[in-house]
């Protein structure tokens, strides 16, 4: 069972195919969930701080936007636990999307810093594509190895 | 109860910076609830495409089809909330751009701020003070005359300032650096009342405005206790005589400045803040005692040199007092570095605060700064205009308190 970190991170169908074949996904919605501090456990993640931008000095210097700091607080973690990657690239906003593009950079780009097996796919565009994509993420998966 | 002024809030950032809670205590302390404007998914990429600015992240995505919802009306707000990370090139442009398509396209009041993890509500306040007032007293707001006996108090972070007005006329003022801010309001009103030869029980209606508004408010039983921003453009416009149609109102105070939009003397777009002190009366009251000049001598001083003599750049107060001190030990002279010092101020608010609002003439300039005619002069060079300083620019905040109190008096 490897450690896989998803990009989108708050893609639900890709965390859940992760889960699927074996593997745990580290993704957006497990990082929000471990800080309950609103009102329901729905509510969005409102429940950052201004601690967490401080935390987040780790992966991005202080001159960088405190939105991209405190978005490492939560991602930074996760990137140094993955033991592999799957990176969507052009996704469409219903898949999953990620908010700030500045930090989307700071994220992949670390991703891609660790010397660890990484899938990088482009979003399908129709449905043949889709098949392949959903094919490709499959056997990745399986490739891992260490599947529950 | 006052059914709340709903803020439209647009921005990218604020959840991850952990100030969202700021943001809305903010709001909900002046009766205000910030909500975000619904918007399809489908709908998004359609009104960004639409509104052609090519930005990469998607949270600046979805505040730009916000603003198209509420500017198309598909969705209803009483004020625009535009708030992005500080530092943040794109999303500087987009709030820049954003506030000025809403302001050219709809009547909502708007206001557009940069945070940081450090912002408080306590920041936010006076901003969203403004916003709900715009939006729910725009009848108040739309006053052009005064009336009856009124009391206007502006406690200032640096001064404090009062004036007694009767049947549209100043009649007595009072003025003193602010130390104690109830002892200090207390002395300039009797000095204004002195002034007007009227009695305190003569006065049928009181305004306060400034820092010090909700303390000194509720010690003198006010009936009109609202943010500076507001009022001090109806007494900008009042003192210039300028009530209708467009005009930019700058005030450089003691400790931030404030930029503000105006039309009909009701603020469209306005800024409050500034980076540094450098940027605000307190540089130039520090130049004045390094100079050895009282602080109304600066001004003419400045007149007489250069500024382009002397390298300064007041961009932080601790700099620009070290280039201050540089020059003079390196025989700059007295002449040149207060003109310098004029002109880095100036150079200020003009980089920072007046890129983010449209600047339209007439351009009044108020506030006790407005008396430093080198400051006045520095500012129009920039601006390539005519700086219109109104009468009794200094006591511009207690005006406008007094002309909007006499909406209060009971047989009005």
């Amino acid at each position: 069972m490897a450690k896989v970190f998803i990009y989108p991170s708050t893609s639900l169908i890709l965390s859940d195919m992760v889960a699927r074949y074996g593997h745990t996904p580290l993704s957006s919605a497990v990082a929000i969930r471990e800080k309950i501090q609103t009102a329901g456990f729905e509510s969005p993640p409102l429940q950052m701080t201004p601690e967490e931008p401080k935390k987040g000095l780790k992966w991005a210097a202080v001159e960088v936007p405190s939105g991209v700091r405190g978005r490492m607080a939560l991602y930074g973690p996760m990137i140094e636990n993955c033991e592999a990657a799957i990176i969507i690239d052009n996704a469409d906003f219903a898949f999953g999307c990620m908010g700030c593009a500045r930090t989307n950079e700071l994220i992949k780009f670390l991703v891609r810093q660790k010397d660890i097996p990484r899938l990088d796919l482009n979003y399908p565009q129709n449905e043949e594509e889709g098949v392949k994509f959903v094919a490709a993420i499959k056997r990745f998966l399986n490739g891992l190895g260490g599947a529950k | 109860m006052t059914p709340p002024v709903r803020i439209a809030q647009l921005s990218c950032g604020p959840e991850y910076s952990g100030i969202q809670h700021e943001i809305d205590t903010a709001a909900k302390e002046v009766n205000g609830e910030i909500f975000y404007p619904d918007v399809a998914l489908k709908d998004i990429q359609r009104d960004f495409d639409l509104f052609g600015l090519d930005v990469r992240s998607p949270d600046l995505k979805l505040a730009i089809a916000r603003a198209k919802e509420l500017v198309e009306g598909r969705v209803e707000a009483d004020a625009v909330f535009i708030a992005t990370c500080f530092r943040c090139a794109e999303a500087a442009i987009v709030r820049n751009e954003l506030r000025r398509y809403i302001h050219e396209n709809s009547k909502l009041p708007v206001v557009s701020y940069s945070f940081t993890e450090r912002t408080t509500s306590g920041t936010l306040l006076t901003r969203m003070e403004a916003l709900t007032t715009i939006a729910r007293r725009r009848a108040l707001l739309a006053r052009e005359t005064q009336k009856g006996i009124t009391l206007g108090l502006d406690s200032g972070s640096a001064t404090t300032k009062a004036v007694v007005m009767k049947d549209n006329k100043i009649i007595g003022t009072g003025w003193q650096p602010t130390i104690e801010v109830l002892k200090s309001a207390q002395e300039v009103i009797s000095h204004a009342l002195m002034e007007a030869g009227i009695q305190r029980s003569e006065v049928q209606a009181v305004g306060t405005t400034g820092y010090g508004r909700f303390l000194v408010g509720k010690e003198i039983g006010a009936d009109l206790i609202q943010e500076e921003l507001t009022v001090n453009s109806k007494g900008a416009v009042f003192l210039a005589d300028r009530q209708h149609g467009p005009a930019t109102v700058i005030d450089i105070g003691g400790m931030d400045n404030k930029a503000i939009s105006v039309m009909d003397g009701i603020p469209g777009t306005f800024t409050m803040g500034g980076i540094c002190a450098g940027a605000s009366g307190r540089f130039l009251e520090m130049t004045a005692k390094r100079l050895g000049v009282e602080i109304t001598e600066l001004g003419p001083l400045a007149m007489k040199g250069f500024a382009g003599k002397v390298p300064m750049n007041s961009y932080c107060i601790v700099f620009g007092t070290q280039s201050l001190v540089n020059a003079l030990a390196t025989g700059s002279t007295r002449e040149d570095v207060a003109s310098a010092a004029c002109h880095s101020v100036a150079e200020q608010v003009f980089e920072q605060q007046l890129q983010e609002i449209d600047i339209k003439e007439p351009v009044l300039m108020v506030g006790g700064t407005s008396l430093i005619e080198g400051l006045v002069f520095a500012m129009g060079e920039l601006l390539q205009t005519k700086i219109v300083v109104p009468p009794y620019s200094q006591y511009i905040g207690a005006v406008g308190s007094a002309l909007l109190a006499s909406g209060f008096i009971k047989d009005d």
